[in-house]
């Protein structure tokens, strides 16, 4: 039986919050947050002790990249979508289906492939178009109408292909999957690590002095607004983190094939999407609608319009990951993608979405993909039959949420 | 002789800082209907509550005696086991099972596990017999109306070969003739010795059907009286004679040129689309002026509110909006906005809040674009837009940073405010602005809201508590059945002139 709530219900006014909230909080750090990346060293490190440093190697680095490339792409735009609180369990047809039609446009019909591209682009707005209509504006849940589509789609992409693949793809597309830049400029020597492409590395460092940069400049706008900033030791330890990272990255793929296009484009959508999510007013409005549907509306968000370009914007980047995969390949076949939707969702909500909505950041998403890219491949490595790779994926999926659930009740009993 | 079937004697209920209750007593007679009336708020749902083991014995203080047995309920389960049932408000019935499921649900006619359908719907069919519903037993609820589902909740209470009977407001939603049915079947129960408590607001109703009736008022008894002594007046008295203390800031009032007038609003609900929720409404709002809307729980007053602000709420809206002397079309909340209407809720944590966020987010919420330049927010400008309303409206917080579902109720109704002040309405309505907030909070509210008004703004209360809008407002609607029944200037105004217009009924209002 319901029982209505009544005012008295309603809790009252317990007086300020308490001072000594703030005060341990800079120590105490956000353990919700960063437990991912804390998961991700802990499981790198693992594997890299049991494969002996095979792990970090520069052509396998350089191969995990390239093999999850479009599983972190899909996981971008879920992410989105599970922030709305909603879920997508159509982009593995979907990734078929714009491959199968890429792969007709540029095999069959010789059309140029920059213009194959954007038409296949299109065609993944108009799949999202399709399912956000029925979403948003007919009103039909997202699982519902994303698991028809998972089945549409992959008839569709047998309409289009038959029973057969479909290749060669053009090396422009190829090499956007498989290839590396070009060594412009040639190589250094780096001493005890051989040679390497100047040209990745000074990309390298112009990124890290983008992100310093950026940080920087974050920073100097929050102190000019009397906003609290970390200490400055901190803040130098934030930024070099990343930092090294990166470079300890780029340097390891230069000294292997150069910098992979993939990663080049995964790096744009990445920093793209961060700050859509972060400063747009669109991206504002996604977790206003996930966070509190009724209360986004009745503050004017229109709310359907915001559910409705979220499954566009899924579509266009399942298009992505579909000229991807099947340039990767160099076959569009009808059974490509299967399962992809599963590793994109649980890289969502390993990186930290709540499945009520309102709660994700697309940095956790790649974070949660690469958690599982790293499983597969140090399994990979290390030889591990598939049924213990996915006992490994499955308990980290569960793991990571029963973390986020504890975390929660558990900062929520301190109240 | 009397027999009294239950004596409720010192009941107190006490939530973190509230006394719902303050000890209560009450005494019910078997074979009587028995009227318990009040204010919103006043403790009646609380009470009925407290009876029937919503609330479990151990959490309030006070003895409860059903026919001369001493009752610890634990739960609903207890009571009902007893013979004591309610039916609530809202209805609880599972529309997609038939009659005959709901009334048997929980408490089914079945052998080892296995249902007797026969016996179910035979045994259903007699209950409707027995409450004049003349459908079958196997009709899904869906297909009825509220009316014929209310008998439905009552054929269920009686297959649970009920004694007391408890009502909370059964005909608030139903037409007259519904309303009629149920009035004599309850009059029919009465004979065959069923024991009725009823909770209305409708006074009509109260005199035509009761034998006694209690007052209660702030969580306490005030009296008990058979209806013979009665008058609709004297129960009005009871149900609002508190005193004004102290409690409102001083406020005097700069009154300027209309702002909006709302001409003919009329209001369909959305569920049953041929009943009105709002009838030919008119109002009129001037910048400056504190304007209050009374009226009783389901007279409409939240569906006039929303459904101006953007169509939000209700269906086949009609009727003109004048803003400045210009009629506008205002067809989205976001349109609303964009006319400087703005509209804070009266239930801040579903509808007003993002909970899982934190201040400066939710305060940006409807006034985003302002933030923003093509389409990108200023986060610099949003923290100090939102630490500039944290002083200006005293939000309790150690900062702006911090989550809003762990604020008092005082302090995210602050952060609703801000949000729409933020916005620069023109026109503010406030649903129960102070619901559910401590006296001090509510203080510090009313000093908001006069401050608006003084900013030239015009400001539309939405209230239950009548002493309220006396305190605040200038002047003063009143809403009864979705009609406005009354224009009254404060100077005129009591709680009993207002409690009058408030519960008259449609026919008696002048066309």
């Amino acid at each position: 039986m319901t029982v209505a709530p009544t005012n008295a219900d309603l809790s009252v006014d317990k007086g300020p919050a308490g001072a000594q909230n703030k005060a341990t909080r800079k120590v105490n750090f956000d353990i919700r947050s960063s437990g991912i990346y804390i998961a991700l060293a802990l499981l790198v490190l693992g594997f890299t002790v049991a494969t002996g440093g095979d792990l970090l190697a520069p052509q396998n680095l350089s191969n995990i990249i390239v093999q999850y490339s479009y599983i972190l792409v899909l996981a971008i735009g879920m992410v989105l979508i599970i922030i709305a609180g909603h879920i997508d369990l159509s982009v593995g047809s979907v990734v078929a289906a714009t491959g199968a039609f890429a792969a007709v446009m540029m095999v069959d019909w010789h059309l140029a492939w920059p213009l194959a591209v954007v038409i296949t682009l299109i065609f993944g707005a108009v799949i999202g178009a399709w399912q956000g209509y029925w979403v948003a504006y007919f009103g039909i849940p997202a699982f519902i109408v994303t698991l028809a589509g998972m089945l549409l789609f992959r008839a569709i992409t047998y309409m289009i292909l038959g029973n057969k693949g479909i290749g060669p793809f053009p090396d422009e597309i190829r090499t956007l999957a498989n290839g590396f830049t070009p060594g412009f400029l040639g190589n250094i020597g780096l001493g005890g690590l051989g040679g390497a492409d100047l040209f990745s590395i000074i990309v390298g460092v112009l990124v890290v002095v983008a992100m310093v940069f950026v940080q920087w400049r974050a920073r100097a706008g929050r102190v000019r607004y009397h906003q609290a900033v970390d200490p400055m030791w901190l803040f130098i330890l934030k930024v070099a983190g990343p930092a090294v990272l990166v470079m300890f990255l780029v340097v390891q793929l230069a000294r292997f094939r150069n910098l992979p296009w993939v990663l080049v484009l995964l790096a744009i959508l990445v920093v793209g999407y961060t700050f859509v999510t972060n400063r747009a007013v669109f991206g504002r409005q996604i977790y206003a609608v996930g966070g509190n549907l009724q209360a986004a509306t009745l503050s004017g968000v229109k709310v359907k319009s915001v559910v409705f370009w979220l499954f566009v914007n899924m579509g266009v980047l399942s298009a992505v990951a579909g000229i991807i995969f099947a340039g990767r390949l160099n076959l569009a076949g009808p059974t490509a993608g299967n399962s992809f939707e599963l590793d994109a969702i649980a890289a969502a909500f390993i990186g930290g979405a709540a499945v009520q909505g309102g709660v994700g950041k697309v940095v956790g998403a790649i974070t949660g993909g690469l958690i599982m890219g790293v499983i597969n491949n140090g399994a990979g490595l290390l030889g591990w039959q598939t049924e213990k790779v996915m006992l490994a994926k499955g308990i980290v999926l569960l793991a990571a949420v029963a973390f986020d659930v504890w975390s929660k009740r558990r900062t929520a009993g301190a109240k | 002789m009397t027999d009294t079937i239950l004596r409720m004697s010192g009941i107190t209920k006490t939530f973190p800082g509230v006394k719902a209750l303050q000890d209560v007593d009450i005494e019910v007679r078997r074979g009587e209907i028995h009227a318990i009336c009040g204010e919103n708020g006043a403790g009646k749902s609380t009470l009925m509550k407290v009876l029937s083991g919503v609330y479990p014995h151990g959490t309030y203080e006070g003895a409860i005696e059903f026919e001369g047995q001493p009752c610890n309920f634990s739960g609903i389960r207890d009571s009902e086991h007893r013979g004591i049932v309610i039916i609530h408000q809202e209805l609880a019935l599972a529309s997609n099972l038939s009659i005959a499921e709901n009334i048997f649900l929980g408490n089914e006619r079945s052998k080892r596990g296995w249902i007797n359908w026969n016996e179910t719907n035979a045994a259903a069919d007699e209950l409707l017999r027995r409450v004049g519903l003349d459908e079958k037993a196997v009709t899904p609820v869906v297909e009825l109306g509220v009316g014929k589902q209310q008998l439905v909740e009552i054929a269920k209470a009686l297959s649970k070969d009920v004694k007391l009977l408890i009502l909370d407001e059964p005909t608030a939603a139903l037409n007259d003739d519904d309303s009629a049915h149920l009035l004599n079947l309850l009059r029919g129960l009465r004979d065959e010795g069923i024991t009725c408590v009823i909770i209305s607001h409708k006074l009509n109703e109260v005199m035509g059907i009761s034998d006694r009736v209690t007052i209660l008022r702030d969580g306490r008894t005030i009296w008990t009286n058979d209806i013979e002594n009665l008058t609709e007046d004297k129960i009005i008295s009871g149900m609002v004679g508190r005193d004004l203390e102290h409690r409102y800031p001083e406020h005097e009032p700069t009154i300027g040129d209309e702002v909006l007038r709302i001409e003919d609003w009329t209001v369909y609900s959305p569920t049953q689309p041929d009943r009105a929720l709002v009838r030919k409404a008119n109002l009129t709002l001037r910048r400056g002026e504190i304007v209050g809307l009374a009226g009783l729980m389901g007279a409409g007053r939240t569906e006039l509110a929303m459904s101006v602000f953007g169509r939000s709420y209700g269906v086949n809206i009609s009727g003109r909006l004048i803003k400045d002397g210009k009629e506008i079309h205002v067809r989205s909340v976001r349109e609303a906005i964009d006319h400087g209407i703005a509209y804070a809720t009266e239930d801040r944590k579903r509808y007003g809040l993002n909970l899982i966020e934190d201040i400066k987010r939710n305060v940006s919420a409807a006034g985003l674009t302002k933030l923003a330049k093509g389409g990108w927010v200023d986060g610099n400008e949003e923290f100090k837009v939102a630490n500039e309303f944290r002083d200006s409206m005293n939000i309790k917080a150690p900062d702006v940073g911090a989550i809003v579902g762990k604020l008092s109720g005082g302090n995210q109704q602050k952060v609703v405010l801000s949000k729409w002040i933020f916005t620069d309405p023109d026109i503010l309505i406030l649903d129960e602005p102070t619901r559910g907030i401590d006296v001090g909070a509510k203080y510090e509210i009313y000093t908001i809201i006069n401050r608006l008004a003084d900013e030239g703004k015009a400001v539309l209360v939405i209230s239950s508590e009548l002493p309220e809008l006396l305190g605040i407002c200038d002047r003063i609607y009143t809403l009864s059945a979705g009609r406005i029944t009354g224009e009254v200037p404060r100077a005129g105004a009591t709680q009993e002139s207002l409690m009058t217009l408030m519960t008259k009924e449609e026919q008696e209002v002048a066309p």
